[in-house]
Formats: C-alpha cells, structure tokens, sequence
C-alpha cells in the first residue's frame, strides 16, 4: 500500500509538470505563429511581440516548480523516497491539481489574449503597454492556483 | 482548427493597414483629374503614377491579393466560393466563342482568379469534350453550348450558365464552415436573383422564364419572387417587403447600380468585426472581399475621371471601406 502512496504522489507531481507545460508549449506556440506573422511584414515589431508571446510561457515554470516542491517532500530529488500511506499519496496528487489543470486552460486563453494583443500591437505598435495588460490578466489564476497548490503540498508534507 | 489560420491572420492584420481608408478614397474622389487619382494611387503602391494601363494595374492588385493569400494558405480550395463566378463567366465565353467561331481571347479571366485553367474550358467546349470539365460544370456546359446552336440566343446560354454558377456558389457556402463565407454566398445569390427578377419584371418577362433563371437561396422565396415579378414590379415590391433586403428597396427603385452598392455596402458591413477576430478563416475571408470592393472602387472613380464625370456623381457610387 505504501507503494501505492508514493505512485499517486508522484503522479501528481508529474500532472502538475505535463499539463501545465503542455498548456504553456501550445500558449507559445500560438503567439509565436501571430508574432511570426507581425515581424514578417514588421521586424521591428520583433521586441514587442516577442514579450507578448512568451507571457503564456509562466504556466510550464509554474508546474514546473510545483513538481519540484512536491518530489522534494517526497524524498525522490534526494534519492531516498519517503514512505508514504496511500491517503497521503493521493492528498499530494489532490495538491498538484490546481496547478495542473489551471495551468492548462489558464495557459490556452492567455495565449488567445496574446494574439489578439499581437494583432493590437502590430496596428497600433503605441498601445504595447496596453496590450500587455490584456493577457497578464489571464496570469492571476495561474498564480492562484500555484499559490494554493503550494500551500497544499506544504500541509500534505506536514501530515504524519 | 481555428489555430491554424494564427499566422496567416497576422499577416493580414499587416496587409490591412495598407488598404485604402475611407479619407483615402475621398481624396480620390475629389482629385481634380484621373493623373491626380493615380499618384494618389501611386503613394500608396498602386501602379507607377503614369496611367499607362489602368487595367493592367487592377488586374496587379487583383493578383498581388491571390499571390498574397495563396502564400497563407495551404489549400486554396476554401476560397473556391469566391472564384466560381470567374470560372462560369469564362465557359460562358467559351460557349459563344465556340458557336460563334470567333476568337474573344481578352474576355477570358485568367490567374490564380479562377478553379479551372481557362483554355481547359476553351478546348472541352471546342472539342465538346465536356468530362474533360470539372463534374459540376459538364451537364451546364453542354446544355448551354446545345441552347445556343439551337436557338442561336447567346443570352439564354448565358441565363442558364450564370443560375448554374449561382448553385454551385450557393453549394459552397452552404458546404463552408465560416460565416464570412457562407453569408459572402447567400448575398450573392439573394442579390443576383433580386437583380434579375426586376430586370425581367420590367422586360415583361413570364413566370416560366423567372423560374428558369433565378437559382434558389434561403434568404428569399424563390417562387414567391418568381411568381411578384412576372405580376408587376409593385408585387414585386411588396415581396421584397416581406424579406430581409426590405430596406433595399429604395435603392431599387433608384437604379440597379445603386441596388448593387447596397449589397455592397452590406456585405463590407457584415465582414468588418473580422478586423477584431484574431483566429479562424474570417479574416482573411474578409480581407479578400476588402480588396475586391477597393478594386471596384477605384475601377469607378478612374472611369469616372476618365469619363469627366463630376466629384458628386463619382462620389454616389463609391462603397464603404472595410478599413
């Protein structure tokens, strides 16, 4: 059963790395398609669109981070796994979730923003600091939902 | 997949920043004669300023516009619904050059303005080798290259290959999975019919003829329309009355041209929150539709110039922009 715990736990962990980085290296990648389009035509709109583009990037460092915090508790960066009950096992992946799956979708539509930005900025280049606003927006959730997955993994840890 | 197209608006969020605004045409208009109009046009990279070939300079844009796109998209065939037209306008050319036996080279439209290579249409109607044609196009090719050996009327060939081309337009934007396209069909297909039931109204035409020549769309009931036209041109007010182009009517019975602004206009209406959408195929849907109405445009205000007409009468016929 102890196993089990330490299954589920990492689990999480690894949720929390895989979606919200996969959420981000779509994020990414749908700015950059519009950031490519602007500079083709505008090249010096590079520095501009470039900022806009990796905002939707932060969600993959999240997880990121959120999979580090809770493989440190777990004793797997040290190299010596903990031995954790099933129960536990699962709070953990419960506590990785928020990142997870806020990362994702959190991800997806600040990249939407980020290219309705990019149209913005390439149309009106005197707008940039507007159009950052738009998308950094989206950023708050994220944050959130790191800031709780953070607190819960640090209240699973504490669990004897 | 709405994100594939991410790239390609981008580009023509660059791309419409160029298109002539609204004070730009009315510079236009009020330029004092047609070598003023063109280094206007010049400015903005319309031509070299000299007015040499005025046709030749539209048919650059018309084609600058396709080369652009085509560059965006990978498969064409999505704007195919705009391209129909060109393709039965040239196997209406086909058909009379076949029977008249006379060669009508510069009526043909050629380039990336067209689904069919144009001398595939010229050789299948020459050879009456009409399977060499796209399926769609076969039955009508023959039916009217039979029509005008028969009854010698190029009109009626034309009648009948011009409501074939309104079905296949009809068929595309109904198949189309974008409101840009699928509204870009309906409106040209309501617009010819309502165009062709007044024409045929006042030419005191019959019920039979209007049924053979009005294509069916949703927007109006064809038969209803049919049925008002070959009664009176009041009956036919009143069925329009009754549709959503009831506010067209005043411009009706201005003068076509004036109907045909109208529609215009509406259709720049319709496409302009494209300017705001930064995902799916509408945008550069739209932007294609832009150009056009830019062409159109300043195809009238030239001729106008030309023609020494005055600012006021020049003006009257000028559409909106989408810019």
């Amino acid at each position: 059963m102890s196993d089990l715990g330490l299954f589920f736990a990492i689990l999480g962990a690894a949720l929390a790395a895989l979606v919200a980085g996969a959420g981000s290296a779509k994020g990414v990648g749908m700015a950059g398609q519009a950031a490519a389009g602007v500079v083709t035509d505008q090249p010096d709109m590079f520095g501009r669109v470039l900022i806009l583009q990796l905002l939707p990037g932060t969600q993959g460092i999240y997880g990121l981070l959120i999979a580090f915090v809770a493989m440190n508790n777990l004793g797997i960066i040290g190299g010596q796994p903990a031995n954790i009950s099933l129960l536990k096992g699962l709070a953990y992946l419960g506590a990785c979730l928020p990142m997870a799956i806020v990362g994702y979708i959190s991800a997806i539509n600040q990249a939407k923003a980020a290219v309705a930005s990019i149209a913005l900025v390439s149309k009106r280049p005197d707008q940039f600091g507007k159009s950052m606003l738009f998308p950094a927006m989206v950023e708050t959730y994220a944050i959130f939902a790191l800031l709780i997955s953070i607190l819960a993994i640090s209240g699973v840890g504490a669990i004897q | 997949m709405p994100e594939e197209y991410i790239y390609a608006v981008a580009r023509v969020r660059g791309k419409e920043q160029k298109l002539l605004a609204a004070p730009v045409m009315d510079s236009l208009v009020s330029a004092p004669g047609v070598t003023e109009a063109l280094r206007i046009l010049a400015d903005h990279g319309w031509g070299d300023g000299e007015g040499t070939d005025i046709d030749g300079m539209l048919a650059d844009e018309r084609e600058k516009t396709w080369s652009f796109i085509a560059e965006l998209v990978p498969d064409m065939s999505v704007f195919d619904v705009f391209l129909y037209a060109n393709d039965y306008h040239n196997l209406k050319a086909a058909v009379k050059e076949s029977a008249r036996m006379e060669s009508r080279d510069s009526v043909f439209i050629r380039g990336k303005e067209t689904t069919v290579d144009p001398e595939l249409i010229r050789r299948a109607v020459k050879d009456r080798d009409f399977g060499a044609l796209p399926e769609e196009m076969q039955e009508i090719a023959r039916d009217a290259m039979d029509a005008i050996l028969h009854t010698g009327d190029g009109q009626l060939s034309d009648i009948m290959i011009d409501r074939a081309a309104l079905i296949r337009i009809a068929e595309a934007g109904k198949a189309a999975d974008n409101e840009i396209l699928r509204m870009y069909a309906e409106l040209t297909v309501a617009s010819a019919d309502i165009k062709t039931a007044i024409r045929a109204c006042l030419m005191k035409k019959d019920k039979a003829f209007l049924e053979k020549a009005l294509a069916p769309c949703d927007s109006l009931d064809i038969p209803a329309l049919a049925q008002a036209a070959a009664e009176s041109v009041d009956a036919l007010y009143e069925t329009l009355e009754r549709t959503v182009y009831a506010d067209a009517i005043s411009e009706i019975r201005k003068s076509p041209s004036a109907f045909e602004r109208w529609c215009d206009n509406l259709l720049m209406d319709k496409i302009r929150p494209e300017i705001h959408h930064p995902f799916t195929i509408g945008p550069l849907a739209a932007y294609i539709l832009a150009r056009d109405n830019e062409i159109k445009c300043v195809r009238m205000i030239l001729s106008g110039k030309v023609n020494d007409l005055s600012v006021e009468s020049i003006r009257e016929r000028v559409r909106e922009t989408y810019v």
